[in-house]
């Protein structure tokens, strides 16, 4: 069998088709978002090229959270049983919060009814602890970072997108945060909580880059955009 | 019984083997017996190897189709019994067996076997309305081509009874269903990269794909439906289309007249 | 035996009754990202045939005994509005309808990576909003797209047209009349445009020469499809420096 030489067909955040040929010859390996098919990768996805050493990868522009171990979310108690509450964290996969991860001290479960510390509708800042086989979550409070959210507004992007809201070293999420006098949760998870001054002003600057994320000179728009302060 | 796993029928295929040690283009032993339901205008019950089909037809009058007011009319419904088989659940049909209906249908159909033509009682108002049923009683596979088989045989067999004063005179026969051709449905099977013929029950759960073609007399197609998650090649098809054609006349000359 | 109203004559010096050559298609359009609620939607039309695809999920499976703890559970269904036809279709599942959904979920089946959302369900809606024959072949175009636009892993797109038979030539693309009054109806799908047919289904009498004539210029048709689809892909997230040398 001859060998096929090896060939990269595409350019870092180059836009690419699920099925699209991405390169050629066994030197290159798929990443997340990619596939191998005879001696050719292929995108799985419709997104963005990411290229490290030899790994390709696709960022995608759409699609839904799934949980990975360490991921700070942001989720909503949905549901409580005797000794855990069950927390939506916008993924098809269920997650909970068990009370011994929630709480320090020793509960009297006869004498105690849990929803004093978390109750349904509440919203909270948890870690992902744990993501079994089969995908079923569970999350921790035990972190310095978790805690429950009052008040403010709550907004969701696309998980894949999350990178690019905070920016390098977070630098993105800082300019609207310093712009907007606004505290700024972003969840792993796509969920991101908003609290502060210029609410408004903020939520947009964060849908502007749920929209524009492919497009580059992203943070020279939204700087502009919240120096000029309008809505519209 | 014990069931053969799908990824065992899927090697021995590989390898060129089926379980029962048939080759890939032969059948397995087929009975056909007319006549077996007294009330039916015509039956007929089909064994192929394990799998068992009994089609009852039903003559009825009816309303024509606004475009067609002068031509009779047909009906296909299909019952998966639940005594046939543990995935079979009591209850209206469901995707399977409204499928295997509407494949039998149109093989049926789209050759004009029948003489729709013939079949008119009052134009506009009235015409014979032929009522194909057909009741699943033992599910080992190919349940189309048995099916298909049966209601040809069944119709081949049907009569017309006598319509007087408005009234269907059950039992009193005036003439035969007018038959043209003599469709025949071949369900060619794509397991391991190979097509077979008539799957039995544990070759149809490891296929990849399958392709029910109807051939006429004349050996030309006259329906198609390919069914399952896999695909086929053109190549694939045009041996599949060869295959049916080949089989068909071999099941159709099981037919008689 | 001819139906009602059959026009004398389909095919006038090469040219179709709505003006078209043999191997000519309607007018195609093709839209990505058209709904806010679902994960991913897309139309597809060909002349006044008018599909439209919705994609929810990967989503928590429902009930849980039909989840599949290694791979996400596909359910395609497809349905006629009221007012696509000129007889209102009743609302509701119907034989027919159910057996398109079959086979459209039997189509996409061949190239979601359901592996990789084990325990989920996926949901795809294809809405014929006007019809004009050749429906499940917009439908599944158009759910293609929604699938990708939902960020559903695929190995390739799916694309489909239909082809058929009147007054003994072969024609792309069946429109309403042909359907009606033609010999032949085909809906073909492929695999991106390899060849590789995932949906297969055909009313009419043909020799085999025919058949294999017809898969041909399917799978021709599907390749300008294709190409259509991954633009309209494109063209949703276009960032504007595409013309731009680099």
């Amino acid at each position: 069998m001859n060998e096929v030489k090896s060939e990269l067909l595409v350019k870092e955040r180059q836009l690419v088709i699920p099925g699209e040929t991405l390169a050629m010859g066994l030197d290159f390996l798929p990443s997340s978002g990619c596939y191998r098919e005879d001696n050719e990768i292929k995108a799985k996805l419709l997104g963005l090229v990411r290229l490290k050493d030899r790994f390709i990868g696709i960022i995608p522009l759409a699609g839904v959270y799934v949980p990975k171990l360490g991921d700070g979310v942001i989720g909503f108690v949905e549901d409580m049983q005797n000794t855990l509450w069950v927390v939506d964290i916008n993924s098809p996969y269920d997650s909970i919060l068990p009370l011994g991860e929630a709480v320090g001290e020793y509960i009297d479960l006869n004498k105690t009814d849990i929803s004093i510390y978390y109750d349904i509708g509440d919203v909270v800042y948890a870690k992902v602890l744990s993501v079994s086989k089969t995908k079923s979550v569970v999350l921790t409070m035990n972190d310095q970072r978790s805690r429950k959210l009052m008040s403010g507004r709550i907004l969701k992007i696309t998980p894949s997108k999350v990178p690019r809201l905070i920016g390098k070293e977070g630098s993105m999420i800082e300019l609207i945060k310093n712009k907007t006098k606004c505290q700024i949760i972003v969840g792993q998870n796509g969920i991101v909580w908003v609290k502060g001054e210029k609410e408004a002003l903020a939520s947009k600057a964060i849908l502007t880059i749920e929209n524009e994320s492919h497009i580059s000179g992203l943070t020279d728009k939204i700087s502009a955009m919240l120096d000029k302060g309008e809505l519209i | 019984m014990l069931k053969a796993s799908e990824n065992y029928v899927k090697k021995i295929v590989e390898e060129e083997m089926r379980i029962d040690n048939r080759r890939f283009d032969e059948f397995r032993e087929i009975k056909i017996e007319t006549d077996v339901i007294k009330n039916a205008e015509g039956s007929a019950r089909v064994l192929m190897g394990n799998t068992h089909v009994l089609v009852g037809i039903k003559m009825s009058v009816a309303s024509p189709f606004p475009d067609t007011p002068d031509e009779g009319m047909l009906i296909v419904n299909a019952e998966l019994a639940p005594i046939a088989s543990p995935t079979f659940e009591p209850g209206p049909p469901n995707e399977d067996s409204i499928e295997l209906a509407r494949v039998v249908d149109r093989g049926i159909r789209e050759s004009h076997c029948i003489g729709l033509e013939k079949l008119c009682i009052e134009e506009g108002k009235e015409v014979w309305e032929v009522n194909i049923d057909i009741h699943v009683l033992d599910h080992d596979g190919n349940l189309i081509d048995a099916a298909a088989l049966g209601a040809m045989a069944a119709l081949l067999r049907t009569k017309i009874p006598r319509y007087e004063n408005k009234r269907i005179v059950f039992g009193d026969y005036e003439r035969q269903l007018p038959i043209n051709d003599r469709p025949i449905a071949i369900t060619v099977t794509k397991i391991s990269d190979k097509l077979l013929i008539d799957p039995n029950l544990e070759e149809e759960d490891a296929l990849d794909a399958r392709i029910t073609i109807s051939t006429n007399e004349k050996g030309e197609i006259c329906s198609l439906q390919k069914g399952g998650e896999g695909y086929f090649t053109t190549e694939e098809l045009e041996r599949a289309a060869d295959l049916s054609i080949l089989k068909g006349k071999e099941l159709r000359n099981l037919l008689g007249n | 035996m001819t139906k009602v109203g059959k026009p004398d004559q389909m095919i006038i010096k090469g040219k179709r009754l709505d003006g078209r050559d043999l191997e000519e298609f309607r007018p195609i359009t093709l839209n990505v990202g058209v709904l806010k609620r679902a994960e991913g939607s897309a139309v597809f039309k060909f002349g006044d045939t008018y599909a439209l695809a919705a994609v929810y999920g990967p989503k928590t499976m429902h009930p849980k005994h039909m989840q599949n703890p290694q791979k996400a559970v596909l359910k395609c269904i497809y349905s006629m509005a009221p007012f696509s036809t000129k007889e209102r279709v009743r609302p509701g599942r119907s034989r027919r309808s159910t057996e398109i959904s079959k086979v459209l979920n039997e189509a996409l089946s061949n190239v979601i990576f359901f592996e990789d959302y084990p325990k989920t369900g996926i949901d795809v809606f294809v809405e014929i909003l006007q019809a004009d024959a050749s429906t499940r072949c917009a439908g599944l175009n158009a759910a293609s797209l929604a699938l990708a636009d939902a960020g559903i892993p695929m190995r390739d797109l799916i694309t489909t047209c239909s082809v058929g038979k009147v007054e003994d030539k072969i024609i792309l693309d069946v429109g309403g009349y042909e359907d009606n009054y033609g010999d032949v109806d085909m809906a073909v799908a492929i695999i991106g445009n390899q060849d590789k047919i995932v949906l297969l289904q055909m009313d009419g009498i043909i020799t085999k020469e025919e058949f294999i004539k017809m898969i041909k210029l399917a799978r021709d048709g599907c390749a300008k499809i294709y190409e259509m689809q991954k633009s309209a892909l494109r063209e949703r997230y276009k960032t504007g420096e595409e013309d731009v040398e680099s």
